[in-house]
């Protein structure tokens, strides 16, 4: 056993120790490869493993191909012509060229077999020749290969490719590489295996901590401590970035919060209207998205791409306009009401909800992401989904355009006139009626922009607006009524906070906890976080 | 003192409404045992359930009705408490099940084995015992009640906000109920009952008895609210409910008013489910949405809130809108529902029974030739008294713009 390791060692480290570097191995291209690849087909298996190294020796990538086939079983011998082929699905390819070859109809394919330790000689061979490889990415594989399944002979290979190496990252691959082959290998000395240690750790990425704790299995007693604090290390780095990543989903989810909510603090807090049926323009916001996808679907496939962008206007207009009429029709009779608004936008929630079904059935729909919004991305530790990335940009996109809005514009000044002293501003000359169905609308539309962005996280259903509207109004109140930076702050917290109970409690206990303890601090603070203060809060 | 309340109560027209219970209590179970099926007059057992199911409603509007019509409270939690008394006798009666469950278990209910509990949890302990039950479904909601209002009125939560934290407790308490290590059956709930005081929940006489005991718990009710609402402490209720820091100016302790009327109201809304539950068959984690506490307050404000007979007419006369609807046009039945609540808000604002003082008092205004006087007339005092708003009488009933 020990012989046969030694005498693959030295048959493999051979080319290498032969050709110290990249620069002089093109030159020396001794072995006639066509030649030696004619002669697999008739080789028995000691010849084979001949050829194979001197194939490797070449350094050529055109061998490449030859060698894997060899490998995985798909060379084959045509015995009437004796070419060698690579079977590939069912054609077979000329071994060198890679060009399809028409076989004629006394063709006698046979394989060309290949035992275990053979196919071993072949795997090291090709990672070993993909090391010397040219191009830094193919070297970046073959080192990432050697870390997948260390094995000790592969140590003098990985020490010559090390040394040649210019590429910084695929260095630090090979030296990663190098560094958990040795710490797996119980021959090597106590010392060099600690030195392994922090190498493990840093390059091995998100497989460092199985290695660790396997190497610490049956490690000797001067090695434990080492790996011990090694893996602590890796172990807290993980908590951490588990804790940021968790900071991440929370802030994702408490994007949606505050997209759903943020309409209702205009309705809500300014207005003072409890609009239960707030869930439902957010609904018909998911719907215009889908109809406006449909649209352009049938009509102009090449926008397709742009289908949410299109849908950000509509949306916003439909469910305005459904938000100025609700206003003109039933709300305003019922100001100083607040009780029995609620009665009646709940009541109008149910007939929006029971038409959409009519319309469109109760089965949910789909609105398909864009390219620019699908797949996801690592950044450092965390992993992102584009579409969340974008709906977190988005919400803070809608939320500093309404404070701009409400701040910086006429209406803004009207709506905040007729919210502090209605009287006074109808004496002044502002048309309150007006100013009411704006905000009312404004509200709705941004209910309805909401809407575009749930489509994308979430299924189009007419129950859509109901997941979001009792979430919606622990926002506003846990924020303080009135106060958009109160909705804001409310909605990262609840999201945030909602983020890290799930771990311990579940989703399901997170969220009654989340709940209870609103209920909680409404008796400490029953105007929430940021409270109007003064005369206008007894209204 | 308490016999002088009882005759203030009776002195109403509660006294009415008592009497046609207690004679509907005796004279339906009679209808459908003592007549023979198919026999003019005969009440068959599937309506007795059916109207018992009303009755129960009824009660737990009538309790809403106690916060908000009398105590301007707007509980959007009460299907909680309703649910709350559902489970204290649903979990009686699944202990009655004994070794005639599926898995044959004397002691576990079936979904308890099905989920490999060894033991019993703590909270079924005694819930065999029939009184110890009917302890907790006044027990549990009314202790609920306490603590939950005691904070929150003590902290002054009110109007919207407080409608908005009852919303958020009976919806973490659906959430609860969902989950199936609570030990309350998950979503499935408690049902498969078998027998309530050794006697079968599906037999014909134990419905009828169901029902009689509905009827009397509904006139138990109407008797008690009426005796509150006549009381001294009525008064106080409607000064809060009309206005809160003028009645808290004058010296009165309005946290405790209102915590007064909530707990009771909560122990009544419990004992309506506890009544709901073995006359229906099942108790499970539904009966918590959040909609369903809101659609118990468009009985009564369909019924007339602030009046005793109102929720017991809005429950009745909705929910035999509801089966009517669901049977026959099933998909218009939210249609319905949802219209019904923008138009009673809208254009009845005092309910069925404020439409009919208006025009009781527009036929007496006529006979009389009388302009409409600006004092309220003795009739709108005695009204006014009675914690009635006198604009339900005249044209204010109509909504004004905001304006």
């Amino acid at each position: 056993m020990l012989i046969l390791r030694a005498l693959r060692l030295v048959l493999l480290a051979l080319p290498f120790l032969l050709l110290p570097s990249n620069a002089i191995r093109a030159q020396d291209a001794a072995t006639d490869i066509p030649a030696a690849i004619q002669a697999m087909g008739e080789a028995n298996l000691r010849e084979l493993e001949q050829i194979v190294a001197d194939l490797a020796a070449t350094g050529s990538d055109t061998v490449v191909p030859v060698l894997t086939a060899l490998g995985d079983g798909n060379l084959y011998l045509e015995e009437t012509s004796g070419a060698v082929l690579i079977e590939r699905g069912s054609t077979y390819l000329e071994p060198l060229s890679g060009e399809a070859v028409e076989l004629g109809a006394d063709a006698d394919l046979s394989k060309i077999r290949v035992n275990n330790g053979l196919r071993r000689d072949i795997a090291a061979a090709l990672a070993g020749m993909t090391l010397m490889s040219d191009s830094p990415a193919r070297r970046l594989t073959a080192a990432q290969g050697f870390l997948a399944n260390p094995d000790p002979a592969n140590i003098p290979l990985l020490d010559e490719a090390i040394a040649a190496e210019t590429d910084a990252n695929v260095l630090k691959a090979m030296q990663a590489a190098r560094a958990v082959t040795i710490l797996g290998d119980d021959e090597q000395s106590v010392a060099d295996r600690k030195a392994a240690v922090p190498l493990v750790a840093s390059g091995a990425g998100r497989n460092a901590l199985t290695i660790l704790n396997s190497a610490l299995n049956g490690a000797p007693e001067e090695l434990a401590p080492t790996i011990q604090s090694a893996i602590a290390g890796l172990e807290q780095e993980r908590a951490i970035w588990g804790a940021l990543q968790n900071v991440w989903f929370g802030l994702s989810l408490g994007s949606v919060l505050l997209l759903a909510a943020i309409g209702l603090a205009i309705t809500f807090g300014v207005m003072g209207v409890i609009n239960m049926a707030h869930g439902e323009m957010v609904m018909l916001g998911a719907y215009t998205t889908f109809i406006v996808q449909l649209v352009i679907r049938q009509n102009f496939p090449g926008l397709l791409d742009y289908s949410l962008l299109i849908a950000l206007p509509c949306a916003f207009l439909v469910t305005g306009a459904i938000g100025v009429g609700i206003e003109r029709g039933i709300i305003r009779w019922l100001y100083g009401r607040p009780l029995e608004t609620l009665l009646a936008t709940w009541g109008l929630s149910l007939i929006l909800q029971q038409t959409v079904r009519s319309i469109f059935g109760p089965t949910n729909q789909m609105v398909i992401a864009p390219t620019w919004m699908s797949g996801s991305t690592e950044f450092f530790g965390l992993s992102i989904t584009y579409g969340r990335f974008w709906i977190v940009i988005f919400a803070i996109i809608v939320f500093l355009l309404l404070l701009m809005v409400l701040n910086r514009t006429a209406l803004g000044l009207q709506m905040r006139a007729v919210t502090q002293n209605r009287r006074m501003a109808s004496a002044m000359g502002i048309r309150t009626p007006f100013v009411d169905a704006m905000t009312f609308g404004l509200g709705s539309g941004i209910a309805g922009l909401a809407g575009v962005a749930l489509t994308q996280i979430d299924n189009i259903s007419p129950n859509l607006g109901q997941n979001y509207i009792i979430d919606s109004f622990m926002v506003v109140v846990f924020g303080g009524v009135g106060n958009l930076w109160g909705t804001l702050v409310g909605a990262l917290t609840l999201g945030v906070a909602n983020k890290f109970l799930e771990p311990y409690a579940g989703a399901v206990l997170g969220k009654i906890l989340i709940l209870v303890l609103i209920i909680l601090f409404i008796q400490r603070r029953p105007r929430g976080l940021f409270a109007l203060k003064g005369r206008a809060v007894e209204q | 003192m308490l016999t002088q309340a009882l005759f203030r109560a009776l002195d109403k027209k509660a006294i009415w409404v008592i009497a046609i219970f207690l004679a509907v209590a005796v004279l339906v179970p009679m209808a459908n045992l003592l007549i023979p099926p198919g026999q003019y007059g005969h009440v068959p057992t599937y309506l007795v359930s059916l109207m018992g199911k009303y009755l129960a409603y009824a009660i737990l509007a009538l309790a809403l009705d106690l916060v908000w019509g009398y105590c301007g409270i707007l509980s959007l939690g009460h299907g909680a408490f309703f649910a709350l008394g559902g489970y204290a006798m649903g979990m009686y009666l699944m202990r009655q099940i004994g070794s005639r469950g599926v898995y044959g278990n004397p002691v576990l209910p079936d979904f308890m084995v099905f989920l490999n509990y060894s033991e019993l949890p703590w909270f079924w302990l005694g819930m065999d015992n029939f009184w110890f039950a009917m302890l907790m479904v006044v027990f549990v909601p009314g202790l609920l009640a306490f603590v939950f209002g005691f904070f929150a009125f003590r902290s002054r939560v009110t109007g919207v906000y407080l409608s908005i934290i009852t919303q958020a407790m009976t919806f973490a308490l659906l959430l609860a109920f969902f989950r199936n290590d609570m030990g309350f059956g998950g979503n499935n709930g408690l049902t498969d009952f078998k027998d309530i005081l050794g006697v079968s929940v599906q037999a014909q006489s134990t419905r009828a008895t169901l029902f009689a005991a509905t009827a009397i718990a509904l006139a138990l009710s109407v008797l008690v609210c009426s005796m509150i609402v006549n009381s001294k402490l009525g008064k106080v209720m409607i000064a809060v409910r009309d206005a809160e820091s003028r009645t808290r100016f004058l010296g009165y302790r309005v946290e405790y008013v209102k915590l007064f009327a909530f707990t009771v109201s909560a122990i009544m809304a419990g004992i309506a489910g506890a009544l709901y539950v073995p006359q229906v068959g099942i108790i499970n984690p539904s009966e918590f949405d959040p909609a369903n506490s809101i659609e118990v307050v468009i009985w009564t404000a369909v019924g007339g809130r602030g009046t005793l007979i109102g929720p017991i007419i809005g429950a009745i006369v909705v929910n035999l809108g509801k089966s009517w609807f669901t049977t026959t046009l099933p998909e218009l039945w939210l249609f319905a529902l949802g219209a019904l609540f923008v138009f009673t808000t809208l254009f009845l604002p005092k309910g069925i029974v404020g439409l009919w003082h208006q025009a009781w008092g527009r036929m007496r205004r006529k006979t009389e030739h009388a302009e409409r006087p600006a004092p309220p007339t003795p009739a709108q005092s005695a009204d006014i008294e009675r914690g009635e708003d006198p604009a339900s009488f005249g044209h204010e009933a109509q909504p004004k713009p905001a304006e």
